[in-house]
């Protein structure tokens, strides 16, 4: 479905994507996660054939996304991280008019628009316009829209940032029902829980390049322990602790608050903490996430 | 083609949603106009060129309005297109091209400008102001104004991030434009340098081609000559939005 090698994208002097190498076969839910800026969004619009990459192959569906980009665009669907729906325009006639520049027949284009407001739930709301819709509806309705021309490959840019829990998880459902379909899913996030219920694949990106690669409990084992021990202590620092507490797990890593103890097995690395007389405040021993892969690989220090 | 038609179906469907909002201006304010000035101003001033103040503002009026409202149309809706709403970026991630949209929007402009000049135009019938049969020319003449107007206007719309710019449109091109163009008094009576700046406006060609064509009399240029004039600010108008347009939306 997609193929990249070398591919670059630069505006001015700033290396938004750095040379990155890319393969998404058919089917295949396959994420791109990383922090603000790591060149997550240049990708998906080189993708989605609306920019044109500065160097490197990129073949999207077999053809060439420069030349080609109408044609491939007809076999997309593009939900964008932010919203361009016609606020003006009712639900309904928001996948009409949409339908209608994917040259669909206005009739074929009501009955899709019919079926796909019943898949995203919001038949009651095909009257009403866009404008008093809640944030959630509204992601539903773009989905719904990305949907129209039965798509081949389904980009989707941060499809659930700025959502209520609730909202999140019926999105998840939906997409994990199209992805059930058959329907190729490429999505962004920097939401680990968005990557891992939803991705059979992802990349890690930052700065541009691709920093890991693979399925969310393969980058887990690769880069993090099975567990991780959240250790706080009241008196000192956690760094303070750093010493006292080395070689007990594989890692670990202070936080201002709390030090993250990076081990296979928990339970013996906290009674290894207590055998050494060290008797934290609270003791949390969980699963590794890939939150924990996440900030190994691209580091604590904000971005923005 | 087909996405160009597609285009002119979304405006074409939010015109339906919205349209009372521009009734006014469209079909209310010019005849406002001829019936104020024509009609009042009309009462003190002679005949020019042997029919009736009226009769002589009438297609000025007409044509000015479909300048104004091509102009008008393509600020705030198009900008909005590119800022607020982003349909033009709704549309980029479809099949339809860049030449669509410019397309698509002309058309609409077309579409709007032409239900205005018929609306205007059977007014003014009633008012005994036509006088010659050619008068079912002058929708045309006011659809390729409105095209030769729009066109640079949407260039301009897709260039700002500021709608504060608009109002210097107004103020320094469509309004002079206006008072300037031969709407209410023939040219003939600008000292030469002014009178140059109407020849350039695109409205004054449009004046005197619907002039010529509701009072049945030869334009003051030969006919060609005026059309071609519009029609080089239509195609280089266009070129101009297309650049604009592939400008925004790339990257």
């Amino acid at each position: 479905m997609i193929y990249a090698r070398n591919l670059v994208k630069r505006f001015g002097d700033f290396t938004a994507v750095d040379g990155i190498d890319l393969e998404v076969a058919p089917g295949e839910a396959f994420g791109f996660l990383g922090p603000n800026g790591a060149g997550k969004s240049s990708t998906m619009r080189m993708i989605g054939c609306v920019s044109h990459p500065t160097s490197g192959e990129l073949r999207i569906l077999g053809m060439d996304p420069v030349g080609e980009g109408s044609k491939i665009r007809g076999r997309l669907g593009v939900c964008p991280q932010m919203d361009n729906l016609d606020p003006d325009l009712t639900v309904f006639e928001n996948l009409t008019t949409y339908a209608r520049y994917f040259g669909i027949p206005r009739a074929e284009g009501r009955r899709r628009a019919a079926e796909l407001l019943e898949f995203v739930q919001l038949t009651e709301k095909a009257g009403s316009t866009v404008e008093p819709l809640s944030g959630g509806m509204k992601r539903r309705l773009s989905i719904a829209r990305a949907m129209i021309n039965e798509p081949d490959l389904v980009l989707l840019d941060e499809p659930t940032t700025g959502l209520d829990p609730q909202a999140r998880h019926l999105l998840w459902e939906r997409l994990f029902r199209l992805k059930q379909r058959g329907v190729t899913l490429v999505l962004t996030t920097h939401y680990m829980d968005e990557a891992e219920q939803l991705c059979d694949r992802l990349v890690v990106m930052d700065g541009g390049k691709i920093v890991a690669e693979g399925s969310p409990r393969h980058l887990i084992e690769a880069h993090s322990t099975r567990e991780v021990v959240e250790l706080r202590f009241g008196d000192e620092t956690p760094a303070s602790y750093v010493e006292k507490l080395a070689g007990i797990g594989e890692r670990l890593d202070p936080l201002p608050d709390r030090l993250l103890l990076y081990s296979a097995d928990g339970d013996a690395a906290v009674s290894e903490v207590h055998r050494r007389g060290f008797t934290p405040s609270s003791v949390l021993v969980r699963r590794s996430t890939l939150e924990d892969v996440f900030l190994i690989l691209t580091g604590r220090t904000l971005v923005d | 083609m087909g996405g160009t038609f597609a285009v002119l179906e979304r405006h074409l469907t939010l015109y339906r949603r919205l349209w009372q909002a521009s009734v006014f201006s469209s079909f209310i304010l010019p005849i406002l106009f001829v019936v104020s000035i024509g009609i009042g101003v009309g009462g003190y001033v002679s005949d020019i060129g042997g029919v009736s103040y009226l009769a002589w503002i009438v297609p000025g009026v007409l044509a000015s309005t479909a300048f104004q409202q091509a102009v008008g149309e393509s600020t705030f809706s198009v900008l909005g297109d590119f800022k607020w709403v982003r349909g033009y970026h709704a549309m980029r991630a479809t099949p339809v091209r860049i030449w669509d949209m410019v397309a698509g929007w002309l058309l609409y402009i077309v579409f709007r400008v032409l239900i205005g000049a018929v609306a205007f135009l059977a007014v003014s019938a009633f008012f005994g102001a036509i006088h010659s049969a050619w008068v079912v020319v002058t929708p045309l003449v006011c659809a390729l104004l409105a095209v030769a107007v729009a066109a640079p206007t949407i260039a301009f719309s897709a260039r700002i991030e500021n709608d504060s710019y608009f109002a210097m449109l107004f103020r320094f091109v469509v309004i002079p434009s206006t008072l300037f163009a031969g709407v209410f008094f023939p040219v003939s009576q600008l000292p030469e340098a002014l009178r140059v700046l109407a020849y350039l406006s695109p409205l004054w060609h449009a004046v005197e081609l619907c002039r010529s064509a509701t009072l049945g009399v030869a334009p003051p240029w030969p006919v060609w000559a005026h059309l071609g004039y519009l029609v080089l600010w239509a195609v280089g108008g266009s070129l101009l939005a297309y650049a604009s347009y592939r400008r925004r939306l790339k990257d």
